[in-house]
């Protein structure tokens, strides 16, 4: 896995193995905060800032418990960085941007339990990066977080002026929508090597 | 979750909530990336829905037995640490049991202890009622979300591979549709059960409209 250039990892983060459209992490914001673009733009920095710190402690973290043969507690050590990342955001937020911090809502704390962030955190581990390659990896992510949310927002502004069948209002018409951006993105198979 | 002015619910209505009414995948769609990404064949669904279901009973059998202990500040940390201690059980005792099982589920199985069902069950439920009626709501709730997986998972595995729990349905000339076992065939079966239901629904609210002519519409 050392041979990978950090390059390739953030391209196939971006794009080719998105977190959201071909991994599907990261689903429940994706589906509820992608209703306007304002919301989705800060939601996915501030999900790719978590990210950033999540993967810095994990490679710490990762290195102490096979150090102390206590690889059990992995998965507990990381939930608890990344819940603590996540009040660090919350704080940071509350004070500089309270209108944001209030469009946001419950989906700021929520970001703690985003597939996605430990998702980062596993893989990272599972596929046994370096320090600069874990980092990479989690700007990748976080950036393919922010395109995708984007993306859909974008789309479902558009969607809101088209008069669609009651039957397939609400969340059936978002899950066909992401369907066909995931098919959009899986033209991307090939670039970068994540695997 | 719990609407306070529902509490009189017997047990049996209680297990049954999870299953129908409130279906964790296709009523809440909670918890949906364990849900669309391990779904490609029926087994892996049901092995997926089993392990969940047995963290769900287990954290919020705990939850619901400290619930008067934990102080209010910290409860969040508290019931994800609950969690995550019973998903790396799991995630050993899978080891254990399949080695194959478990390469096929992958990173998914830790990624549990973020599946926002369970914390929601703790926090709207377990933290409110005695443990034996958490039991049993779970119980309704973990067997209602393995429902939902295998819904998804058979249906991908039929389409996308021709075959059910591995045996081939179709004769050799099927042609099978790979898509459907790939990312995009996720949402779109996904989607269409959820179509489905919002028709059943839909048909239902008219049905009673007709009978009682009066205008009471269900949320």
């Amino acid at each position: 896995m050392h041979d990978i250039s950090a390059g390739q990892i953030f391209v196939a983060a971006v794009l080719s193995n998105n977190f959201v459209l071909a991994m599907f992490l990261g689903l429940c914001p994706f589906l509820g905060v992608s209703g306007k673009l304002s919301t989705a733009a800060p939601m996915g920095a501030a999900t790719t800032f978590v990210m950033l710190v999540a993967s810095l402690c994990a490679y710490g973290l990762n290195w102490l418990v096979i150090h102390f043969d206590l690889e059990f507690l992995r998965l507990i050590s990381y939930i608890v960085v990344i819940a603590s990342a996540v009040q660090l955001v919350e704080m940071f937020l509350k004070k500089y941007s309270p209108a944001l911090f209030r469009a946001l809502g419950i989906f700021l704390p929520l970001i703690t339990t985003n597939c996605a962030v430990l998702g980062v955190a596993l893989f990272q581990t599972a596929r046994e990066y370096s320090f600069i390659q874990s980092l990479t990896f989690a700007a990748g992510a976080g950036t393919g977080f922010t395109l995708a949310l984007v993306l859909m927002a974008g789309l479902r502004e558009r969607l809101n002026l088209a008069k669609v069948p009651n039957v397939v209002q609400g969340t059936a018409l978002s899950l066909m929508l992401a369907g066909i951006l995931s098919l959009a993105f899986m033209g991307f198979a090939g670039l970068g090597a994540g695997e | 979750m719990a609407i306070p002015g529902q509490k009189e619910l017997t047990h049996m209505e209680e297990f049954m909530e999870g299953i129908w009414k409130q279906n964790p995948v296709f009523v809440m769609v909670l918890g949906m990336c364990p849900v669309m990404a391990v779904t490609v064949s029926a087994v892996n669904a049901l092995s997926m829905g089993l392990a969940t279901a047995f963290v769900l009973t287990c954290s919020t059998l705990l939850v619901s037995l400290i619930r008067n202990l934990v102080p209010k500040e910290v409860r969040i940390a508290t019931y994800i640490v609950i969690i995550a201690t019973f998903v790396t059980v799991t995630d050993y005792l899978i080891q254990a049991i399949s080695l194959t099982l478990y390469d096929a589920l992958g990173a998914f199985i830790q990624l549990i202890v973020v599946n926002c069902m369970i914390l929601g069950r703790a926090e709207a439920h377990a933290s409110k009622n005695p443990p034996l009626r958490t039991v049993i709501s779970s119980l309704g709730m973990g067997l209602g979300f393995t429902i939902g997986l295998f819904a998804l998972g058979s249906v991908r595995e039929i389409l996308g591979a021709g075959k059910l729990f591995g045996v081939p349905l179709f004769g050799p000339d099927f042609q099978p549709w790979v898509v459907m076992v790939l990312p995009p065939g996720g949402f779109f079966v996904l989607g269409s059960w959820l179509l489905l239901f919002n028709w059943l629904k839909g048909r239902k609210v008219e049905g009673s409209l007709v009978k009682t002519a009066e205008g009471h519409s269900h949320a």
